[in-house]
């Protein structure tokens, strides 16, 4: 008694706190919706880039009428705990969310790691989870029922590299199976996912493997490596570290000219390589799941470049850097929960997990299908190319706005 | 294992590769050997094992960033991080580390180990969990073709550490504060007897080894990068280091600090990068291994 007390008030302060922000005069009911995210530790920054998406979309709904369930209409309502970018405290909360506050629906929480400490809390309880932050394929092979990912699996970030410098290969009038790749991604799971991804495509074009290290996790120094680079000559690079990992190896390839035909990176936004090392990021590719200038549209968002100036306009504090991808599909994961509700025309949590699986939506962020593990299938992977200072869509090819600058000089 | 082969022969193939893993080995240590510096200073002077050692080095590296925020030059940001660590430290001194001095090794291993949780969540607070770095915008120097290269910024900061380590050095010899330091790491009580301010002693030497770790943080803002929960790394290599060099030993704590720097470039060339800290590790393994042989019992105090 005493606890559904306590939820019924959690609710009700905040219904009362978020109901002032979307009164625009329909009479909408509250749905809520419940996300422990990592607003403080070291995944803040981007715990925070998909917070504000999930509001964004839920004010965006909002202005469009809400959610059409029946006769009834709903406006989403999130309950956000902070999970301190720690997996156990993650994986508590998650419990309280759904014991104490009686969610019924969650979003995910930012990053691989505490996505999957949550997973199995919420396919404990049959809770329907649409995350949009983490990318592990090792989510997605637990048979888990009720997770939905939004993004493309982490397999699939550099792979594309691959095919890119197989296409190369073909126009300089080369066999794909005489490029050599040097891969260095660091020792956790999301960099040896990408590992794996290359490897896998590398070996489909029968790619020599030249140099295949695993970088430290407290990586400070990459010379060793590059050294290494310089003597055996390689066609691709391949790096992925996370933000210091970008940050490393973008330094330290200026420092040391390593004239790699092609370099292909992860996390170059969060490091700000552009920003902090000028020249040096010239012509480097980076992997993306999601960019302003692709051609994507929905009902809701507009185009891609539409979501992109609404949200700068809701939060000024973006104007001046680029809008992370982290953000954009974090609307896109509210927006598959409005979808599946409003084609399941009920609350019942097992029609919406079901409407969920059947989703297939077309988005500013690009198509979404859910395969029956739950990962889309139905969006690539984007690679850019640092390009005077710019990021310039180049890869895949059907969806690029420049061509790619090849070889590197 | 093919791997390892391969990588010692590519060695053997291009000798000079030898002498740039040797470069890159000493500019790394360089950096590792100031912070051990400071936590010798602090170890063997107050008894006192700093876990936040390297949250030190991050704090510093993050002053020298805020000001070339603001456009100054991040050269300045060395100096301007040793005085305003060394400000920290005497606070933290104050604080904290005076009230756990004479207590045992495990309340002030807790308590140094609070404080590490502590400014790596300030930090993390203050400046966001982005990695930063400062570009200074510099030349680098080629030679042998281009097999070895040096950027301007590393030199600088090798020379600066250099320049620092010398400084400290000759303080400790030369000025009455550094004899002070001296007696009162070979006996405090004694020291105390003869007139020595004990108390304004280690406050000292706790704010010199903040500001030495601060002025290496600025610098290592400029060659590689800092994020607000690096500081562990720092830390790990500094307690390698002061214990493989032993406490007494401040000009060993340099050579030990370069060497460790050479090995770890060694050991990921050869071994692959994510072996490098195990190499330091099992050095440090061998040399207490033989030091115990060596010498049972051998009291160590501060040159």
């Amino acid at each position: 008694m005493k606890l559904r007390n306590i939820a019924l008030s959690v609710i009700a302060s905040a219904t009362l706190v978020g109901g002032a922000a979307y009164a625009d005069g329909h009479a909408c009911e509250d749905l809520v919706l419940g996300s422990a995210i990592s607003l403080t530790g070291k995944y803040a920054t981007n715990g925070v880039h998909a917070q504000n998406g999930y509001e964004f979309a839920m004010k965006k709904i909002a202005e469009n009428g809400g959610i059409k369930i029946g006769d009834k209409c709903y406006n989403f309502k999130v309950i956000y705990y902070d999970d301190e970018s720690k997996g156990d405290r993650g994986a508590t909360l998650a419990e309280r969310l759904i014991n104490q506050d009686g969610v019924q629906y969650m979003l995910g929480p930012y990053s691989s790691g505490m996505t999957k400490a949550i997973a199995p809390v919420t396919e404990k309880y049959q809770i329907p989870m649409v995350e949009a932050e983490g990318a592990s394929r090792s989510l997605f092979n637990k048979g888990y029922k009720y997770l939905f990912a939004v993004l493309s699996t982490s397999e699939q970030y550099l792979a594309s590299a691959i095919t890119l410098a197989a296409e190369q290969a073909k126009k300089e009038g080369k066999d794909p199976s005489e490029v050599k790749v040097a891969v260095a991604v660091e020792n956790d799971p999301f960099s040896l996912d990408i590992r794996a991804g290359v490897l896998e495509d590398a070996g489909k074009f029968d790619m020599k493997i030249v140099l295949d290290e695993k970088l430290p996790r407290d990586l400070s120094d990459m010379t060793a490596i590059l050294t290494k680079v310089k003597l055996v000559k390689p066609d691709v690079l391949i790096v992925s570290g996370h933000s210091k990992g970008a940050a490393t190896a973008v330094r330290q390839i200026g420092e040391q000219k390593i004239s790699v035909p092609m370099v292909a990176i992860t996390h170059c936004e969060a490091a700000d390589v552009t920003g902090n090392f000028g020249d040096f990021a010239e012509n480097v590719l980076c992997s993306t799941q999601w960019a302003e200038t692709l051609s994507y549209e929905d009902p809701i968002f507009g185009t891609a470049a539409n979501y992109e100036q609404e949200f700068k306009a809701a939060y000024p504090e973006y104007t001046d850097k680029k809008v992370p991808y982290q953000t954009a599909q974090a609307s896109a994961a509210v927006y598959v929960f409005k979808d599946a509700f409003e084609r399941a025309g009920t609350l019942d949590k097992e029609a919406v997990r079901d409407a969920i699986s059947e989703t297939d939506l077309m988005t500013f962020y690009g198509g979404i299908k859910f395969s029956e593990f739950g990962n889309n299938i139905a969006k690539p992977m984007v690679l850019r190319q640092i390009q005077g200072g710019e990021y310039n869509v180049v890869a895949p090819s059907d969806f690029a706005s420049h061509e790619l600058v090849w070889p590197r000089p | 294992m093919d791997q390892i082969l391969f990588n010692l022969q590519l060695l053997l193939e291009y000798p000079i590769v030898n002498l740039k893993i040797i470069i890159d080995g000493v500019m790394i240590g360089a950096l590792f050997a100031l912070s051990a510096y400071g936590l010798a200073l602090v170890w063997g002077v107050m008894n006192v094992k700093n876990l936040a050692q390297g949250d030190f080095v991050i704090a510093g590296g993050y002053v020298s960033w805020t000001l070339a925020q603001w456009g100054i030059n991040p050269l300045f940001g060395v100096p301007a991080a040793f005085a305003l660590m060394w400000v920290l430290g005497w606070v933290i001194y104050k604080l904290l580390i005076t009230r756990v001095i004479e207590r045992d090794l495990f309340t002030s291993l807790l308590a140094t180990f609070g404080l590490a949780i502590m400014m790596a969540q300030i930090m993390n607070l203050m400046f966001g969990s982005d990695t930063q770095s400062v570009n200074l915008e510099l030349p680098t120097l080629y030679f042998a073709d281009g097999l070895i290269d040096i950027p301007m910024a590393k030199l600088i900061g090798v020379c600066m550490a250099a320049a620092l380590a010398t400084a400290v050095i000759l303080f400790m010899k030369k000025s009455r504060m550094g004899q002070a330091i001296r007696a009162t790491a070979q006996d405090a009580r004694a020291a105390r007897v003869l007139g020595i301010d004990t108390e304004k002693v280690y406050a000292f030497t706790f704010s010199l080894n903040a500001a030495i770790c601060g002025a290496a943080g600025a610098i290592i803002v400029m060659v590689w990068v800092i994020q607000p929960f690096y500081g562990i790394t720092y830390s790990v290599r500094a307690f390698v280091i002061v214990t493989a060099a032993g406490l007494g030993n401040l000009p060993g704590v340099i050579a030990a600090g370069l060497g460790i720097g050479a090995a770890e470039q060694y050991g990921s060339h050869i071994f692959g990068i994510g072996y490098q800290q195990a190499i330091a590790v099992l050095l440090l393994l061998l040399v207490l291994a033989y030091r115990l042989s060596q010498q049972k019992r051998n009291r160590q105090v501060l040159k």
